[in-house]
């Protein structure tokens, strides 16, 4: 066995899931960095699964006080601490994951998403962003980009009962088993930027719809320079009004993008518990697919919606299907 | 968000959920952050290690303590307002009967076991209240909602057969790892450490059989006068040599069979002097749970596969170990995979066996998986279905039933998804549980007793609790704890009466009714007599007809026969998967491999990848697939 062997204590704690994956996936988790902002419910269904998982270390990105809305989505931050404690969501959501694996390294990192450098990221393998503004995810992704070690980007948001995550491993090789053989796959992202900027008339057809409707909202919300989920039935109008002008830019027909499916975003922008728990699984598999090099990831964006229950995998990129 | 209406339905709501493992521990804080106010949760099981790579409600200090009632504490820490009511108890005791059940309006399982989830499925029927089924194994996993009258239950498709393999292939001829693991567990471990009384085919039958059975009886016994290096000695070379030699002397066995190698100690440690190892074990502290075979030898890695040498070092260690340090258990033992020096023997015996024919050796991790029968099992898997039972669970709630799916989580994407919902599947007409088909049990009514009928038929494959069985309004057999004195001494006398001899005689023709009044339910078997049985094809005596196993299986030969692998239950994803604990996973094999004896182990290859991977050659279209898949199903009954 080459590199360090797990110990007792982890063999003992990983055992069932090491039987998943292996033992060399675990040491690749043990040895990996996360780095996560924005701690509403679906990261922080996420955090709980990677920390579970094994890895390295987990660095916790979120200022925000503790809100009755925040808490009223996290199940990391016991009751009695309440929106008086002071404390912010990262530091808050820290001390519980520390309890729950005491071989994670977890911690806080203070200051806005945005202040951060390409060299800040560096320390990390892999970044993921939840509930931000499209400049943000743009930036960001573009950050990692930037860096000559493969930083693998994620961003998810759940609105309504209604999920989206995004996937860039940039250059991806890996192993592909086949039935008798294994065969080496190589994979080629694009950035967030450049996943959206393809025209929507050239995607595949029957694309998911919430694709297109997660666009239009994700627009509305940079033109009305609103925080991501700070809309409300009053922005309806003007976001149907925006739908049709991107439809018309498009070629898209506009019942592509229901007024329903669009209504239930911009109205209800609570996370719906049982989505978040969805999402923050798959969200949790595919980074320990990225660090360990096992399985198939996910090109490159999820969409689940609760209402006919279908989680799909889209491949949104430049290059061919 | 939830709408105004689904918030009022779940306020509303008082449900149960069945076990606070893998699943359970998610589906309570999904169910608490999603507004459930009223929770009750079943669970007999305490807390290990192992369950805390997943079951995040749980931490180090806790172990040893009750997953139901730690579980509870857990969320009120989040939710202090909800009330969440523990129950650290077996979900089959009598106190959770019908009218427990009715005082729920939706039952969530994350059961790990056949045996509960057949139990809990009766119950949600005869209570008449709905039931969110699920289960996963690795990546895979479905949620399954059963309604009374409206989709099928849990039953309705057949189950995979257990696992079986003939007693010969065990004891004599051995061709896969697994029959070694069986041999080292079932039959060596049970002989050395176990109740000495208790059957067992360890013994190699060969032609001879009168000379050698005298002094089998008493090769295990360890001689007064002997100490523990000849006594292992001796145990080493009769059980891997001696037998081995006495199977090759019947020559037909291996005419088209690669023949084994008898192994002695001399052959294989022939450089040291065992002695040294005395030395070690006497001198160390008597602390029972790091007790390891393993760490007195230097070996390290359990993912390591030992020579065949390091394999009888370690056979040799353990064997001493358990003299020298455990010997008060000796007699009581069974094999138990959290025994650590258990799996290290084990392990030992079924590599040195498995060298002698010529089967490549496993690590003690490997081991380990497979002795224990270990349900593979990830946190992130766990999380995903917790989600969608609740999702399922809330249009149950909201009445919402035609909107109800079942869902498939798969490892790899099938038509784009890797969430896939499909419509729930109809009740099965001539499911015995849900629909009143009578069954038929084809049987010698002048050999086999009331007891066999009992214990083959009505507790194992029927799965029934507290059974009563009447021949018309007459009385023959009843479970209870309210029973007179002598009517238990009477039914006591029917268990061992001859069928046709019974007070109301049961012959060919004649209509038996079988109850469980705890499951409240009834079924009818009709009786008919036949003389002969195959001893290996049919080793019950007796064959169940009607019963939910598929009976192309049960006619096919019963070496390693596996009901998961056959083409009839490919749509039965729900069937087998399992969560992922521990003491349940005894449950989810039942092996026979010597007659009216019960042996546990299942497969550990997954028959669900196959099937998860089968899925997407049928991508071409949507539609067609879902079509297929339900015409698949009504094939399969
Ligand atoms: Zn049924």
């Amino acid at each position: 066995m080459n590199g360090e062997e797990l110990t007792e204590q982890e063999t003992a704690l990983y055992d069932r899931q090491i039987r998943v994956w292996g033992v060399d996936a675990q040491r690749r988790l043990s040895k990996s960095h996360i780095f996560v902002s924005g701690l509403k419910g679906t990261a922080v269904e996420f955090c709980k699964n990677i920390v579970l998982a094994g890895v390295g270390s987990l660095t916790l990105n979120d200022d925000n006080p503790v809100t009755a809305e925040a808490l009223a989505a996290n199940f990391l931050i016991p009751f009695d601490e309440n929106m008086g404690g002071g404390g912010s969501l990262a530091e808050l959501c820290c001390d519980s994951l520390k309890d729950f694996n005491p071989m994670v390294h977890v911690s806080v990192e203070k200051g806005d998403l945005s202040s951060f450098g390409v060299d800040f990221f560096e320390k990390f393998d892999v970044v993921v962003i939840n509930c931000c503004l499209l400049a943000a995810k743009k930036s960001v992704n573009e950050k990692c980009r930037k860096l000559s070690k493969r930083v693998a980007f994620y961003s998810v948001d759940c609105r309504d009962s209604c999920g989206e995550i995004f996937v860039d491993l940039q250059k991806y090789c890996y192993a592909k088993k086949k039935i008798d053989e294994t065969v080496e796959c190589q994979l080629q992202y694009p950035s967030f930027e450049e996943a959206i900027a393809i025209p929507w008339r050239s995607l595949p057809k029957r694309m998911s719809k919430l694709y297109f409707a997660m666009r239009v909202v994700e627009r509305f919300e940079e033109v009305e320079k609103r925080k991501p989920g700070e809309t409300s039935i009053a922005d309806m109008a003007n976001v149907l009004k925006l739908r049709n002008e991107l439809c018309l830019a498009h070629s898209l027909n506009e019942s592509q993008i229901p007024d329903t499916l669009l209504e239930r975003l911009v109205v209800s922008t609570k996370e719906f518990p049982p989505v978040s728990a969805v999402l923050g699984g798959i969200l949790g598999q595919e980074v320990i697919k990225a660090i360990s090099g096992k399985g198939d990831p996910l090109k490159n964006f999820f969409f689940f919606d609760a209402v006919d229950g279908k989680g799909v995998i889209e491949d949104i990129s430049t290059s061919t299907p | 968000m939830a709408s105004g209406e689904q918030l009022s339905a779940i306020k509303d709501a008082k449900v149960l959920m069945v076990g606070a493992g893998g699943i359970g521990c998610e589906l309570l804080k999904t169910l608490a952050l999603s507004g459930f106010q009223d929770i009750h949760i079943i669970d007999m099981d305490t807390i290990e290690v192992s369950n805390l790579n997943r079951q995040f409600l749980f931490r180090q200090s806790h172990v040893g303590q009750s997953k139901a009632k730690v579980a509870r504490e857990a969320v009120l820490r989040f939710r202090p307002q909800i009330s969440i009511t523990p129950y650290h108890a077996n979900v089959k005791d009598p106190d959770f009967n019908v009218d427990f059940f009715k005082q729920f309006n939706v039952i969530l399982n994350g059961l790990d076991n056949l045996d509960a989830r057949r139990h809990v499925n009766r119950l949600c029927l005869a209570a008449g209240v709905p039931l969110v089924e699920s289960g996963t194994t690795g990546f895979l996993g479905q949620v399954t909602v059963h309604i009374k009258g409206q989709t099928e239950c849990y039953e309705c498709q057949p189950k995979p057969a257990p696992k079986t393999y003939p007693v010969c292939t065990i004891t004599s001829t051995p061709s896969k790892f697994v029959h070694c693991i069986v041999w080292a567990k079932d039959l060596l471990f049970a002989k050395l450490f176990g109740d000495k009384n208790q059957d067992n085919d360890l013994n190699v039958r060969s032609n001879d059989t009168a000379s050698s059975s005298d002094n089998s009886e008493d090769v295990f016994e360890r001689k007064k006068d002997e100490d523990m290096e000849q006594y292992a000695n001796r145990i080493y070379n009769h059980v891997f040599g001696h037998n081995i030699e006495s199977a090759l002397s019947n020559e037909e066995t291996w005419k088209n069979r690669n023949k084994p190698r008898p192994i002695y100690v001399k052959d294989v440690l022939t450089d040291e002097p065992l002695q040294q190892l005395n030395g070690n074990l006497e001198t160390d502290n008597n602390n029972f749970s790091t007790l390891s075979a393993m760490s007195y030898l230097g070996l390290k890695n359990p993912q390591d596969i030992w020579s065949l040498k390091e394999n009888s070092r370690v056979f040799f260690a353990a064997l001493k170990l358990f003299f020298s340090k455990r010997h008060k258990e000796i007699g009581n033992l069974s094999f138990d995979k959290d025994d650590h020096m258990a799996v290290e023997f084990v392990t030992a015996a079924a590599n040195i066996r498995a060298a002698s024919f010529g089967i490549p050796l496993h690590s003690l991790f490997e081991a380990k998986g497979i002795a224990g029968n270990i349900v593979h099992a990830v946190a992130t898997t766990n999380a995903i279905i917790a989600g969608l039972i609740v999702i399922e669970a809330i249009k149950v709630l909201q009445n919402d039933a035609k909107n109800c799916r079942m869902t498939y989580c798969l490892e790899h994407p099938a038509r784009k998804m890797l969430l896939m919902p499909v419509e729930p599947f109809e009740p099965n007409k001539s499911c015995y549980v849900c629909s009143e088909t009578p069954l038929l049990l084809e049987v010698n009514t002048k050999r086999a007793k009331l007891r066999d009928v009992v214990e083959k038929v009505v507790t194992s494959k029927l799965g029934m609790n507290l059974p009563l069985i009447s021949h018309g309004l007459n009385l023959l057999y009843e479970v209870g704890d309210d029973l007179e004195e002598d009517m238990v001494a009477n039914y006591e006398a029917n268990l061992e009466k001859v069928l046709s001899e019974l007070p109301y005689a049961i012959t060919g023709g004649t209509v038996i009714t079988v109850e469980d009044l705890q499951q409240e339910l009834v079924c009818s078997i009709n009786i008919k007599h036949r003389e002969e049985f195959d001893e290996e094809k049919e080793p019950d005596g007796m064959v169940l007809h009607g019963w939910t196993q598929a009976p192309a299986v049960e006619k096919k030969d019963a070496a390693a026969t596996n009901g998961a692998s056959t083409s009839t239950t490919s749509n039965s994803v729900p069937n087998n998967l399992e969560d992922d604990d521990d003491l349940t996973i005894l449950e989810s094999g039942v092996e026979t491999i010597s007659s009216g004896k019960k042996r546990k182990l299942s497969d550990v290859s997954n028959p669900e990848e196959k099937r998860a991977k089968k899925v997407p050659e049928q991508i071409d279209d949507d539609i067609v697939m879902l079509d297929d898949i339900s015409k698949e199903n009504e094939n399969s009954r």
